[in-house]
């Protein structure tokens, strides 16, 4: 799938910007706060979830005017084409609508894998598990489009379990029933990801040297626990106790972590070098990639000016043997050097009403 | 009359369901207009029906007596109970017209956030009707929510206790908590594949 127009309203620092794409790669420059970063985070809102940068709706709306914003997209392959629209009235949620009917959110995972890099995730491995069950959250919606409203049931029904907690209540029927419905979306959960991680390992296997291939591995966060719906209801039914002392769920699949290792040094992804780190993330994205076939959008934030010339290359060369639809940026046109007329080129600058996205 | 008194008139009319404050507006001038054959008529008919309506003691239905139609009529005492969140699902069910025995309105679901517990929902009235009126199924018939399924799951634990059999409506069809909304066709089909639990 890739996108083959984009447009974007009062989006950010994109007052009225409306792109037209042929399905190459898309390398963006322009001079930092130029509105690169703005224009992959609406491409982002695609999919489900709080974006790239996990912002509230209201903060997208252009300011200072705040009327709320739109973003239209018009996407295809495999055969199919569809036509999303996103939009927020001021202090209003996002609304999704695909081919012109009102759609839940959850949908957009059906539509188009996603998966992406940003700057803030230089230090994923050594930061807290947040970033990384996200990342492992987002490889999997990659595989798996009903890990969304798996994940959405799961919290849902955990929201209700802390409060009962909070509020000291003690009717073991109300937690059973609870712990049910959790147990259940939480065993879909942990088979989603681990399909995920399965077949990233598979598909780093086949691949070229270039980026370093890693070791995943889920760990259990809050103990160790079986997976099975039963388990996994046995679990929360035993932590009932340690639960009410500490207000909150403390085991399940929101508490589970990503451990990555370098391989051919057999290092833990912490203990790696920053450039090694962001290598290794690089690897994990271009073999789900592969998985994939080719199908999702890639959304690289400022991954190329860290990279040094042959590992540029190396980049460019995967993306393009892979056939997908990566948005790349930079803040200078020769970061690109190599992916002439392999790529559309986006020159993004800042005018006086606003971003202007010219042809680079 | 004041204009005072037609203003209330219409804020007590856009709290109706359905109703904003211009439609409610609409309404009044078309009662104004018409309040010989309408108003009047539905004025009396209102005061008659708020003097006399009544919860069911027995099921949590509106009726005009202590025990509502359903609970009064002894062929409807089948020993199959339909829980329902709210009347108007009850209404929904009854519109459908295949379900012959009796209700049990919980008047909503359990929700921790919004602070329902099962005290607030009749369910203890539930489980003193399982012996009284000799029960063999307890049909749930509650949403595809989170509270409605957690709701179901808490009724079905509380009654298995009791030996009774409980069913749920077929999982699939669209019962997003609003039974109201669905076609009878849908719940006829509903409750001809309710599923044991
Ligand atoms: N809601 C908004 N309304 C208007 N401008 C915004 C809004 N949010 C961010 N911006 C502006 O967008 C610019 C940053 O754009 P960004 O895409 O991050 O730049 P870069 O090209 O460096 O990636 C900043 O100048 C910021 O002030
Ligand atoms: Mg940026
Ligand atoms: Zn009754």
């Amino acid at each position: 799938m890739h996108l083959t127009s984009l447009a974007l309203s009062h989006f950010r620092s994109h007052k009225a910007v409306r792109l037209t794409l042929d399905g190459r790669p898309v390398a963006i420059h322009g001079p930092n706060g130029s509105g690169k970063t703005n224009l992959l985070e609406a491409v982002s809102l695609l999919s489900p979830g709080r974006g790239l940068r996990r912002a509230a709706a209201d903060d997208l709306a252009r300011r200072p005017e705040t009327l709320g914003w739109r973003v239209v997209a018009d996407l295809a392959g495999a055969g199919a084409a569809h036509e999303i629209e996103l939009r927020a009235e001021p202090g209003a949620s996002r609304a999704v609508r695909i081919d012109g009917k009102a759609a839940a959110q959850v949908a957009l995972g059906r539509l188009v894998p996603m998966l992406w890099l940003v700057p803030a995730m230089d230090r994923l491995w050594i930061e807290g598990a947040e970033g990384r069950r996200r990342f492992l959250d987002r490889m999997t919606l990659s595989f798996v489009p009903d890990h969304g409203a798996a994940t959405l049931a799961y919290e849902r029904a955990m929201r209700e379990r802390n409060r009962l907690l909070r509020d000291e209540v003690r009717d073991p029927a109300w937690y059973r029933a609870l712990e049910r419905q959790m147990a259940e979306a939480g065993a879909a959960i942990d088979a989603g990801r681990a399909e995920a991680v399965a077949r990233v390992a598979a598909a780093q296997d086949a691949g070229g040297a270039a980026f370093p291939a890693a070791d995943l591995e889920i760990v259990a966060g809050g103990g160790s626990r079986g997976s099975g719906p039963a388990d996994l209801a046995v679990a929360l039914a035993e932590g009932r106790g340690r639960d009410l002392a500490a207000g909150r769920t403390l085991t399940g699949p929101h508490r589970d972590d990503l451990a990555a290792a370098y391989r051919a040094k057999g290092m833990a992804a912490a203990q790696c070098s920053t450039g090694e780190q962001k290598a290794l993330l690089i690897s994990l994205i271009l073999a789900n990639a592969r998985a994939l076939g080719g199908a999702p959008i890639l959304l690289l934030d400022e991954v190329s000016a860290h990279l040094d010339p042959d590992r540029r290359t190396a980049l460019y060369d995967a993306i393009c043997g892979l056939g997908v639809q990566a948005f790349l940026t930079g803040t200078e046109a020769a970061l690109f050097a190599g992916l002439e007329g392999r790529a559309e080129m986006l020159a993004v600058s800042e005018g006086p009403d606003g971003s202007s996205i010219g042809a680079g | 009359m004041s204009a005072d008194r037609l203003e209330e008139l219409i804020a007590l009319m856009a709290r109706l369901p359905g109703l904003g404050p211009r439609s409610a507006r609409r309404a009044v001038l078309h009662l104004i207009k018409k309040r010989g054959q309408l108003m009047a008529p539905l004025a009396q008919a209102l005061a008659e029906v708020a003097a006399s309506a009544r919860d069911c003691v027995v099921c949590g239905n509106v009726g005009t007596q202590d025990r509502c139609e359903i609970c009064a009529d002894p062929r409807r005492a089948t020993g199959e109970i339909c829980v329902v969140e709210d009347v108007a699902d009850l209404w929904a069910m009854e519109r459908a017209g295949v379900f012959k025995g009796r209700y049990h309105v919980l008047g909503g679901t359990l929700s921790a956030l919004d602070a329902v517990g099962p005290e607030d929902l009749r369910i203890p009235q539930l489980i003193a009707r399982l012996g009284e009126e000799e029960v063999t199924e307890v049909i749930l018939a509650l949403g595809a929510t989170l509270d409605g399924q957690t709701t179901g799951h808490y009724i079905a634990d509380e009654i298995a206790a009791a030996g009774v059999a409980v069913s749920s409506l077929a999982q699939g069809v669209p019962v997003g908590g609003e039974l109201d909304y669905l076609d009878d066709g849908t719940i006829t089909a509903a409750l001809k594949a309710r599923k044991r639990l």
